[in-house]
């Protein structure tokens, strides 16, 4: 059978899930996997739950619906915690990544499986200080990296290059990858 | 040199727009057109193409638009969806009638009410009469490289009709997958130039499209645009099999999957196939003998090969992602069973609807099916009214 890794993010509307799961899925994608991107699109609007999904397989990958038995689980947003429950179908070997500036005993606390891997990343933090903006989630990919073999560190920074090069400013751009690189330094795991 | 690249399904149809470069696109930039339309656009805008791109000020203007376009000479491709193509119902017959090879990528989703703007076959299946040529497609992959087929599939001088390549809302026009992309060149050389064969606006050879057509015609001109569906078959199949020489991905009017000596099947339309074959997998691994039929071409229907790869079975279901309300059941089980029965095969076939508006289809419930058809297979009874899956009742 296929070796599959699969990826569920949860954020809210204008966090950049899509974008994210986008780009990890690229990342992966030049490192010769097959892969499969999608956002969960309801209602559309800023500040909503949302969840998008990225797959990664050494095989084509031909299923067709949401992730329910994630390997990892990226939260982008700590008050989800409360009113999600983001480790549902998780596996006890799964990672639950979340920006936050809480310590992932907190965390755990709040996870409906105390078994799970726990990292905690203050990703928010991080981005305010390198892209001056509340977008959390390509910090997440450093810590991503850093936590699991999904993606390396160089090659998170060369999807995020190659995706937002052209779109954002030079100085934008350079924070978005000092934040990859910050994040990889500081995410914690217990 | 053909790259693999990630594109998302609308992304990849957008690029086989490109790389066919047609004479002219007319859409209605907005939804509920789609992201291709959008895309496409922009080529045209950066000089990408040779495109005339007609900005129009709704679908309906967009078809009669693309048909106008197509009867004066034009190589023609356009997109659309949901309440797109229901806007265009009308033009869309005219269109057929009026033998037009045009290509149109239609993303399936849902029709209102309620709106909803996720996928289901609806949209599809409402202009199943209307007389154009249905693909349908698994994965983006497959979109793009039925976007060149249909190309060269409509303009066949034996087939001269509109086709829409379908491809799932969301799951697919919105899905991040690998496509291999190939060489502009290659594909523009394999798709061809257009053989205009009588253009409205040679004035040597005058003649008349569309005209009034009352009780003495009507009745033969329909008779003889019957005439044109039979051949068609057989034309995907030599376009397909031309691409998988050429390209080396084959195509024909299905995909059995494990079917040969399989006791039980599903027969599916679009991206559930592949979710299908995923089971099938688990099934076959755990000794079961299982099969699938994921069907390529709706319409024209291939009734004879359907029946050909169906009869014998001990069971069968059809998964339908739409309803036809006050039939007597969903679309593709009615065709389904007509060409088995008409055709003398007594295989029992259960029915099932799923998926409508987006709702989604998981592998515990095609699992379901499997069980099911078991059952089915011992009894050799089916149940005539279809079974929701996914369903809260």
């Amino acid at each position: 059978m296929p070796q599959l890794t699969e990826v569920r993010w949860h954020g809210r509307g204008g966090q950049g899930a899509k974008t994210a799961g986008y780009i990890l899925a690229e990342a992966a994608a030049a490192d010769g996997w097959q892969i499969q991107a999608f956002p969960e699109y309801g209602a559309e609007r800023r500040g909503a739950p949302m969840r998008s999904f990225v797959r990664i397989s050494d095989a084509p990958i031909r299923l067709r619906c949401p992730v329910r038995n994630p390997k990892i689980v990226i939260v982008l947003d700590d008050t989800l915690l409360g009113s999600e429950d983001v480790a549902s179908g998780a596996a006890d070997d799964a990672i639950v990544l979340v920006n936050t500036t809480m310590s992932p005993d907190e965390v755990r606390k709040q996870l409906s499986n105390p078994h799970l891997r726990v990292a905690t990343v203050d990703a928010t933090g991080i981005a305010l200080d390198t892209i001056k903006r509340d977008i959390p989630n390509t910090p997440m990919l450093g810590a991503l990296a850093k936590t699991t073999g999904v993606v390396t560190l160089e090659g998170a920074k060369r999807a995020v290059h190659e995706k937002l090069a052209g779109k954002l400013s030079e100085a934008v751009l350079q924070g978005n990858l000092a934040a990859i690189g910050r994040a990889y330094e500081e995410v914690r795991e217990a | 040199m053909a790259e693999q690249i990630a594109l998302e399904g609308n992304q990849a149809v957008a690029e086989a727009m490109r790389q066919v470069n047609p004479d002219v696109v007319a859409a209605y930039p907005i939804t509920p057109s789609t992201e291709v339309v959008q895309i496409f656009s922009q080529f045209a805008a950066d000089g990408k193409v040779d495109t005339e791109f007609v900005a129009v000020e709704s679908e309906h203007s967009a078809m009669t638009a693309c048909i106008s376009a197509a009867l004066s000479g034009g190589r023609v491709m356009n997109a659309t969806s949901s309440q797109g193509l229901a806007l265009m119902w009308e033009m869309l017959y005219i269109g057929a009638s009026l033998r037009t090879p045009i290509t149109l990528a239609l993303v399936n989703r849902a029709l209102s009410g309620n709106i909803n703007i996720h996928c289901d076959h609806s949209d599809s299946m409402g202009a199943r009469d209307c007389g154009w040529i249905q693909l349908f497609c698994e994965n983006a992959q497959e979109a793009y490289d039925t976007m060149f087929q249909a190309v060269r599939i409509g303009e066949d001088l034996r087939v001269r009709l509109p086709v829409m390549v379908c491809y799932d809302g969301f799951l697919v026009s919105h899905s991040v997958e690998m496509v291999k992309v190939e060489e502009d060149a290659a594909v523009a050389d394999w798709v061809g130039p257009y053989v205009v064969d009588r253009p409205l606006l040679d004035v040597k050879k005058p003649y008349t499209v569309g005209p009034l057509d009352l009780q003495d015609f009507y009745f033969e001109h329909k008779r003889t645009q019957v005439e044109a569906y039979p051949g068609v078959p057989a034309v995907i199949e030599e376009v397909g099999a031309s691409f998988e020489a050429a390209f080396g991905r084959p195509y024909g009017l299905m995909e059995p999957y494990m079917l040969d000596d399989a006791e039980t099947a599903i027969v599916s339309l679009g991206s559930t196939a592949g979710t299908v074959k995923d089971i099938v997998d688990a099934q076959r691994a755990a000794g079961k003998a299982v099969g699938a039929l994921k069907l390529r071409a709706f319409r024209p229907f291939p009734a004879d090969e359907l029946a050909a790869q169906l009869a014998g079975k001990k069971a069968v279901a059809v998964l339908d992602r739409s309803m036809s309300f006050g039939a007597a059941s969903a679309p593709l089980y009615s065709e389904v069973t007509s060409a088995l029965y008409a055709r003398g095969a007594t295989v029992p076939v259960a029915t099932y609807v799923y998926g409508l508006g987006g709702r989604e289809i998981l592998p515990e419930h095609i699992e379901q099916v499997y069980e099911d058809l078991a059952a089915v297979a011992a009894s050799q009874k089916a149940d005539t009214q279809p079974k929701y899956l996914g369903l809260r009742e």
